[in-house]
């Protein structure tokens, strides 16, 4: 795909964020969704190309009452709107449609009009992987975790360090759930989930929800808003079944959506100001810098352990709070991309001074999927 | 009040002969004739060169812990925290999800790459499932 002929004009979260029981999952993509239009200056009749996930594409375009010549269902997990953004910013170039708008909302916590996420006893994931005793996110998404660690040397203090840093920066947001600063021992002493794992290295379970408006480029100088320019992007997928990554030592997804992206924006590490990666779980911020290419993995653990991704480090890292501080409805990737936007817009409550390249990367599942954008705010 | 049960396999035409495999005494797995590619979970085609041409076969039951985590909440039902889920690589090549039994469920006891042989443990008169514990000797 072409550099910057795309641009996000239009990015809004659910009015509120948190704990939201008046309010249906349908109903929060519409206020995602309207918010995201008043924040373009649009009307919904602007609209003519339509991206969601889980909640099918004409569920929430009758419910919004778009007719879109252009749609896209993708659903692989919490990274579904990265890939949304990828397949928006090439069917913009290609003529599709001018003007797209991505939803995503989930009543995770209050679980209002969702339907419950069930795994058939005759999938492969039914056979041979239920009837070990994985329940749900918690049991299976860190079981790479103690591979990861014996293979490249990395401590249970270094993993702690990544729920420390991130409360650091949920602290300098309003709309962060957790605020309260932590230490590594407060990490290591909180309720043991799935050893090696704990409480705090979990993420939170919410509701709320976001929504993108994307044209071209273009256009976007014509809009209220700063246009925050699509630089370059990745996705693949790889495997539903946990145990059946090609490795623990990386992921397989990771390592071909990230390099993808990079490539396509022709940039280096070193031009990274800003940088998301999902974080379900907090390993997966190490999984993604060695993934991406930032460092060598054995590296990653330290990196964050030094107080690099902090605020005032040399690589502000989930500066909104991220999975484990800011907000997880249980697709976190649209409110990864929100925090980049509103770092290219230049202002993020916990904003990175002169940040002009943010990268936003994603995981969907359990290391099933992974996309990653890569955004500017120069053309 | 009934026992809560862990949750059942139902198999497929592909993945039949691997249940009643398990339901004989035998782990088995699928050789590609082809390109002799071992994989896991069954199909009745070669996922590495796309062959047709594949035979299941008993493998040795033997392989090492790759890793685990030792889940304590919420617990699946039939479980009683804490319990290890354990990914085993076996000594054919791949990977299978597992329970390790006859062993403490702490991270002292289970020790990355510690030696694994199969056991099958019955759940009802279809399904039995494999599972590992350490190796003896």
């Amino acid at each position: 795909m072409r550099r910057n002929q795309v641009a996000v004009v239009g990015a809004a979260e659910t009015t509120e964020l948190g704990v939201i029981p008046n309010t249906s999952q349908l109903q929060l993509h519409a206020d995602a969704a309207l918010n995201a239009i008043a924040d373009a200056g649009l009307k919904l009749s602007d609209i003519d190309g339509f991206a969601t996930a889980v909640e099918t594409p004409q569920q929430v375009c009758h419910y919004l009452g778009i007719k879109p010549t252009w749609v896209d269902g993708t659903s692989v997990g919490g990274c579904s709107f990265m890939l949304h953004v990828r397949h928006a910013a090439a069917a913009i170039e290609a003529g599709l449609c001018k003007t797209v708008l991505i939803t995503h909302a989930e009543s995770g916590k209050s679980m209002i009009g969702k339907l419950p996420r069930s795994i058939p006893a005759d999938s492969l994931q039914g056979q041979f992987e239920a009837p070990y005793g994985v329940y749900g996110p918690p049991s299976m998404f860190p079981i790479p975790v103690l591979r990861f660690m014996k293979t490249y040397g990395i401590t249970h203090e270094q993993i702690a360090s990544v729920a420390v840093a991130q409360r650091e920066w949920a602290a300098k947001n309003p709309r962060a759930m957790m605020k309260d600063p932590i230490t590594v021992a407060d990490v290591l002493n909180s309720r043991m989930i799935a050893y090696p794992f704990r409480l705090l290295q979990c993420c939170l379970v919410t509701d709320g929800g976001g929504a993108l408006i994307l044209t071209s480029a273009d256009r976007a100088k014509d809009f209220p808003q700063k246009p925050v320019y699509i630089l370059g992007t990745g996705e693949s997928v790889e495997t539903p079944m946990v145990s059946q990554m090609e490795t623990f030592n990386s992921s397989r997804a990771f390592k071909v959506a990230g390099p993808l992206a990079f490539e396509e924006a022709g940039i280096a590490h070193k031009d990274v100001d800003h940088l998301m990666i999902y974080d379900a779980f907090a390993h997966l911020p190490l999984f993604g810098l060695g993934d991406l290419g930032f460092m060598p993995h054995e590296e990653t653990g330290k990196f964050i352990a030094d107080g690099n991704t902090r605020p005032g480090g040399k690589l502000p890292l989930n500066t909104n709070g991220g999975g484990l501080s800011y907000m997880h409805s249980g697709m976190y990737g649209m409110y990864a991309l929100q925090e980049s936007v509103r770092q290219m817009r230049g202002i993020a409550p916990a904003q990175v001074p002169g940040a002009r390249i943010s990268v936003c990367h994603g995981v969907g599942g359990m290391f099933a999927a992974s996309g990653t954008i890569i955004f500017t705010n120069e053309r | 009040m009934p026992e809560p049960m862990r949750a059942r396999p139902k198999p497929t035409p592909e993945t039949q002969h691997f249940w009643d495999g398990a339901k004989a005494g035998e782990l088995r797995l699928q050789r590609c004739d082809a390109c002799a590619h071992v994989y896991f979970p069954p199909r009745p085609f070669c996922p590495s060169c796309a062959s047709r041409k594949v035979s299941a076969f008993r493998a040795s039951g033997k392989g090492f812990l790759y890793s685990y985590v030792i889940n304590h909440r919420p617990a699946a039902s039939g479980f009683t925290p804490p319990y290890a889920i354990a990914v085993v690589e076996l000594d054919e090549g791949p990977r299978m999800m597992s329970n390790i039994i006859d062993c403490p469920q702490t991270p002292e006891a289970l020790e990355l790459d510690m030696k694994l042989e199969v056991a099958f443990e019955k759940l009802d008169d279809k399904i039995t499932l494999p599972v590992f514990r350490p190796a003896k000797g």
